[in-house]
């Protein structure tokens, strides 16, 4: 039937061959044949060899190599790839590139979909046209509506100048749909170049900002503008490199040597993650067992109860081979947060670190640990804390900062989190901060201590200057105080920890618990959104 | 099981378990697993032993100890709280902190828990207070309490360099030629030098460390060399006074443990070669020796017992002999004590030396004949030290072994150890971690399973010297037996460097990685909980990689790897490997893979998305990059860094109180050393160079406060 009807449809061609007007037809479509492939072509080439070439002496990927590192092979779809600039002012309808200045579409990671644009520096120096815009707004409102992250790579120099205000209404499109997809999709930014100005607040409100050094800023007001205004002089590397960033002002999670180990180090990352707040949290085949004790547990915390020790070693023995994702590794270190898998299963840990600053609790500290917490809340991934905590951080500097807000994020984060949340107190857990650190009070489902926990209100000598002030025995009444309280015992025996366990047994412990508390489910009560205290 | 049959009344150990074991008429299996020792004659043993010692030597007396019915008590500093030897005893007493001075040095603390837990008897293990005389003469004061050795005035003695060498003379006991008085001038060392016949060593009588040593050959190179190291230790000690003796060149290290009860009689267990030594310090020791002949096997014996005669020795020790490539022997000292070796004796003669130890102080007669004992087999110990071993054949390690699985399960292998998963290994002793000791038939075996047993030893958390003795135990000149205390300098000229594979080897090398990057990348991509995405059918799955493998000599591979049948077959230039799926599991500590039908002990060490992998191949560590073709492409675009600069300024990361400084102006440091403790909320802190480094200023002392950002030290 259908050859039949292929052949007369051939019939009535062969005809129509002779007639003049037909020869007209064919010579548009292959002239338009031809006119794609062009165009395709000069996608391919971005603002042009030359331009690639000084990109790549910068120690730049293009925006295509990128993709096509970050994506599966053969993975990658694109979008809009013929869209134009629409701008006619300042002669810039004489120049125009296929697709403008960003490259966008979906592709696989490590099988799994999801939505991505890429910022074409070679191209008006990947400025934010108002096109440029709209192609990333069509996929994230594909991301949203499929249910898949969306990942950024920027660089770009800033907003279109020639555009004038219709640059600044896409970026505008973009911080609304940012703002939307927000605790839908996971929103990942890499920082490959340039972000400056306006641009920097997309960034700033996806969920991760990853950065490449050396090559990569994000800052608000550029050097020039600094030196002009104030009349310091800076580079833009000193004012938002990716150290910057990363170790001072928390603007960045992480950075990466070089676009390669950057793009590479995103493919394991986005493995951690759900697809979306309605996907399950993925579970990678796991061969290491869940069943067996860890004995260096055992050894990890000192018998001296003022030693410090390195909550890493913790956290790499109770997770899947020791792979542990960490957030933030160099801002707040007193504070550890980060992915890893717990029998396959992605879990968030938070962990005091005693090695810094005794692992006390501090503004950026509670912080960093708060947005953490609240994006593995909004994507179902279950919370681990691990809890050797002495308190606040005391001191004049915290207070007149803001301490008892900045504290209360996390406080509200944790009460807030509907997600399976486990604890385990390795030592420490004084006053305040232990409240905070996912107590039984927080709606804790599972709350252990190792035998070297001390549930208290503050730490014995305190104690005891503030029960006995002016008292002569002072030091008999301080030993009695930790007879009392520096032990697992008291909270224990109130329920407020469900159990004292052997270090050793902790990762099978913790493997159960998330399996049984897989179907786990508890509603906060209906409402427009909290009032964070931000 | 390499015993013959033998109804002999003393206690057998067990090559392959270390056990003891006494031999009625046939010889047992199931004996191995019970382990008690049962006296037939019900002899008296000491109630409770006390051992004061750690690690590996404490929990290998404390074996002993329990199979012969005998109550344990280990003794512990600070550091070794949590040790496994304070874990096996049944008593153990907290003696005080880290540092051994303070701890398993201090006589007055060993005493005041001897006290405290009525411990009758002492054993010393070896280090720390077994050869101290000041020690054992306490001992011997007391009634009620046992030192398991020699005498206090025998320890002493053997002490003592020149009291030794002419107590050894008197007995009959061959030492080496030279004049043991001060030579006067350097024509009285040319005289002497021709007597005792070339060549000679002139050294120091105040000498060590190798200063105010020389070697001549000929009469010019003694008066040179006698004034050349006189004017040395006149600067080095103070003390000019010279001695000279005859050179012995290429010598072996062997020695005969000899076991004497104190009723006079005094037998030889034959010897051990300890030729194979770093900086004076054993690695690999083996026994029997392959240089010994019956003949000079029987000398070295009896000349060792006659000295012990001599003595009234009575406990084990140990005779140390320097033998010249002419299989003449010369004393070289004696050693009051268990040696660490002692094990390789065990195994090759079946005798448990700590219980004989626990006999003879008791006060038994020896109940082995010179003639029972026997050479059953080949036994080697390889020492496996927590050290990186390619810096100066080994420098300390230490961390914690977060992994460790000892190779027991392999038969006649032996692992002495004090060590467990979850030990720390702290800079305050010894960094032995344990001696592996694999008995077989003959030499040939004993190497073969030691490798094996190497290969898979599993030790995460630290550096270790496992590459190192494999690689030892694979030099054609030790299988050959041709060793010398030399030995290490002579083949290792340069230091260890690694093992060198050949290119076979190498692609084979290459393989298994490209099997374990595919492995990973396909786990990547299994979910139990998320279907596959398909685009495009036989798309979504990859099948193919193309890798780039460039490891850290810099060697660069290209690889093609495919998955086909369970297996993934392998292209390395011109090579083809297969490995089979299976085997491969990345949370192994230790995979067994057949490549192209061979087995090869693979551990993953480590591995990070950007492809860094770190694995040990056969015994030894290899570190290398793997990409894509199409990453490593991109790599070539990226510019190569500089190193980090160095950061010189060691800030104060609160505020608090500086509690302890450990460094002083013009120390050299390096990265990661601690250099001050600042206490802050009731918490020590360690402060750490974060380059390596000399100290320019410490701008604290202990007791002030800091606040936040303070420079503390500052390095140049």
């Amino acid at each position: 039937m259908l050859v039949r009807l292929l052949k007369n449809h051939l019939k009535i061609s062969a005809k129509q061959v002779i007639s003049r007007n037909y020869v007209e037809t064919a010579a548009h479509s292959i002239k338009t044949y031809e006119k794609i492939k062009q165009k395709r072509e000069e996608a391919w080439t971005g603002g042009g060899q030359h331009k690639i070439d000084t990109h790549h002496e910068k120690g730049k990927l293009t925006a295509r190599e990128r993709i096509l590192l970050f994506c599966d092979d053969d993975s990658f779809v694109e979008y809009d790839m013929f869209v134009e600039h629409t701008c006619t002012d300042f002669g810039m309808d004489k120049m125009k590139f296929p697709g403008d200045s960003v490259v966008t579409g979906h592709g696989l990671v490590h099988g799994r979909p999801l939505f991505i644009f890429s910022q074409d520096a070679t191209v008006f120096g990947g400025s934010l046209s108002s096109v440029h815009a709209r192609k990333i707004c069509k996929i994230m409102d594909q991301a949203i509506s499929v249910g898949a992250p969306v990942v950024g790579l920027n660089d770009s120099g800033g907003a279109r100048i020639q555009e004038g205000v219709e640059s600044l209404a896409g970026y505008a499109d973009i911080f609304q749909k940012n703002v939307l997809a927000s605790g839908v999709v996971p929103q990942i930014s890499l920082i490959m170049g340039p972000c400056a100005g306006g641009a920097v607040y997309s960034p700033a409100i996806t969920d991760f900002t990853f950065m490449v050094e050396d090559t990569s800023c994000l800052f608000i007001t550029g050097p020039d503008v600094i030196r002009s205004v104030t009349n310091e002089n800076v580079t833009s590397q000193q004012l938002g490199g990716s150290n910057i960033h990363t170790e001072i002002s928390g603007v960045a999670h992480k950075s990466f040597e070089n676009d390669i180990e950057a793009l590479l180090q995103l493919r394991e990352f986005m493995g951690f993650l759900p697809q979306s707040n309605k996907s399950p949290v993925p579970i990678r085949v796991c061969d290491d067992p869940c069943d067996l004790d860890v004995p260096i547990l055992e050894t990890i915390v000192p018998r001296i109860t003022t030693a410090p020790y390195d909550m890493l070693d913790v956290i790499l023995a109770i997770v899947d081979e020791r792979d542990f994702f960490e957030i933030m590794p160099k801002y707040a270190e007193n504070m550890i947060v980060g992915f890893a898998r717990m029998n396959g299963r992605t879990v968030g840990i938070i962990a005091n670190q005693p090695k810094v600053a005794a692992g006390c609790l501090d503004i950026n500290a509670a912080v960093k640990a708060a947005r953490f917490v609240r994006f593995c809340d909004a994507f179902n991934i279950s919370l681990i804390t691990l809890v050797d905590v002495p308190g606040f951080l005391p001191g004049v500097h915290q207070e007149h900062n803001g301490a008892i807000r900045h504290g209360a994020k996390l406080l509200f984060a944790y009460a807030e989190a509907t997600v399976p949340k486990l604890t385990v107190i390795t030592r420490k857990a004084y006053g305040g901060a232990y409240i905070t650190s996912s107590s039984k009070h927080l709606r804790g489902d599972v709350n252990y201590a190792w035998p070297s926990a001390e549930v208290a209100v503050m730490g014995a000598k305190s104690a005891a200057s503030v029960l006995y002030k002016n008292k002569l025995n002072i030091e008999e009444l301080e030993k009695e105080y930790i007879e009392k309280f520096a032990s697992p015992f008291p909270a224990a025996q109130k329920g407020y920890v469900d159990d004292i366990i052997e270090p050793k047994t902790t990762r099978w412990r913790l493997c159960r618990d998330l399996n049984l508390l897989a179907t786990k489910k508890l509603e906060n009560p209906p409402k427009k959104h909290g009032n964070m205290p931000l | 099981m390499a015993f013959k049959n033998n109804s002999k009344l003393f206690s057998k150990l067990c090559s392959c378990c270390g056990k003891a074991n006494v031999h009625f008429g046939k010889h047992k299996r199931s004996q191995h697993t019970t382990g008690a020792i049962i006296d037939p004659n019900n002899e008296a043993i000491f109630k409770k032993v006390l051992i004061a010692n750690r690690g590996e030597i404490a929990c290998r007396i404390i074996r002993t100890a329990k199979r012969m019915g005998i109550k344990t008590v280990a003794v512990y500093s600070v550091a070794d709280s949590q040790a496994r030897h304070v874990k096996m005893a049944d008593e153990a007493v907290f003696i005080g902190p880290s540092s051994a001075t303070e701890s398993y040095l201090n006589i007055d603390k060993i005493m005041e828990a001897i006290k405290q837990t009525n411990a009758d008897a002492v054993h010393p293990g070896y280090g720390f207070l077994s050869e101290n005389t000041e020690f054992v003469r306490i001992l011997e004061s007391r009634e009620n309490v046992a030192f398991i050795g020699p005498s206090a005035e025998v320890i002493s003695k053997m002490g003592d360099k020149l009291e030794s060498k002419r107590t050894a003379m008197d007995a009959g006991v061959n030492v080496i030629p030279g004049f043991d008085q001060i030579v006067t001038d350097a024509e009285h060392c040319v005289q002497i030098a021709r007597v005792v016949g070339y060549p000679v060593m002139i050294k120091a009588s105040a000498g060590g460390g190798g200063k105010g040593m020389r070697i001549a050959r000929n009469d010019h190179e003694v008066r040179e060399g006698f004034l050349l190291s006189t004017q040395e230790a006149e600067s080095s000690f103070g003390d000019s006074r010279m001695l000279v003796e005859k050179f012995i060149e290429n010598p072996r290290h062997i020695e005969i443990q000899i076991l004497g009860d104190q009723y006079g009689n005094v037998i030889y267990l034959n010897e051990r070669e300890c030729s194979i030594q770093r900086r004076n310090q054993k690695v690999i020791e083996e026994a029997p020796s392959v240089f010994l002949d019956t003949t000079t096997r029987q000398k070295m014996g009896e000349q060792s017992v006659s000295l012990c005669k001599k003595l009234n020795y009575s406990n084990a020790g140990t005779v140390e002999f320097l033998v010249d490539q002419k299989r003449n022997f010369y004393f070289l000292e004696m050693n009051t004590r268990l040696q660490v070796e002692h094990p390789i004796t065990e195994c090759i003669t079946g005798i448990d030396l700590v219980h004989q130890m626990f006999r003879l102080a008791k006060g038994h007669k020896l109940n082995i004949k010179q003639e029972d004992v026997e050479i059953n087999g080949w036994a080697i110990e390889s020492r496996v030290y927590a050290e990186d071993p390619y810096k100066n054949f080994g420098l300390p390690s230490i961390g914690k072994l977060y992994k460790y699985k000892e190779p027991n399960g392999i038969p006649g292998v032996r692992c002495d150890s004090g060590v467990e998963e979850g030990s720390k290994i702290t800079m305050h002793y010894d960094p032995l971690i344990c001696k592996l000791v694999c008995h077989g038939k003959t030499r040939k075996e004993a190497i073969e399973i030691s490798k094996q047993a190497l290969d898979s030893y599993v030790i995460r958390g630290i550096e270790h010297n496992i590459p190192f003795l494999r690689d030892i135990l694979t030099q054609q000149k030790f299988i050959e037996g041709n060793i010398s205390t030399d030995y290490l300098p002579q083949v290792y000229p340069e230091g260890f460097q690694g093992i060198t594979l050949g290119v076979r080897d190498r692609h084979k090398l290459v393989a298994v990685a490209g099997a374990l990057y595919a492995t990973n990348e396909l786990r990547s991509r299994s979910f139990i909980n998320i279907p596959d995405f398909k685009i495009r059918s036989g798309k979504a799955e990859r099948e193919k990689w193309k890798l780039f493998i460039r490891f850290d000599d810099n060697e660069e591979v290209y690889v093609n790897v495919a998955q086909t049948n369970g297996q993934f077959r392998i292209e390395v230039a011109a090579n083809v490997f297969c490995v089979d799926k299976n085997e491969i599991n990345l949370s192994s500590p230790i995979m067994e893979l057949t490549v192209n039908g061979t087995g090869n002990v693979v551990q993953l060490l480590s591995w990070n998305a950007s492809g860094e992998y770190q694995i040990i191949f056969n015994g030894n560590n290899y570190k290398f990059y793997i990409l894509t073709e199409q990453a490593s492409n991109y790599l070539n675009l990226m510019p190569k860094k500089l190193k980090k600069v160095k950061l010189n300024k060691i800030c104060a990361p609160m505020a608090g109180l500086v509690k302890l400084i450990f460094c002083s102006v013009g120390d050299k440091v390096i990265e990661g050393q601690e250099l001050l403790v600042i206490e802050s909320m009731k918490m020590q802190n360690f402060i750490v160079a974060q380059s390596n480094g000399t100290i320019k200023y410490v701008n604290f002392n202990i007791g002030d406060t800091v606040t936040n950002g303070d420079v503390l030290v500052e390095l140049e």
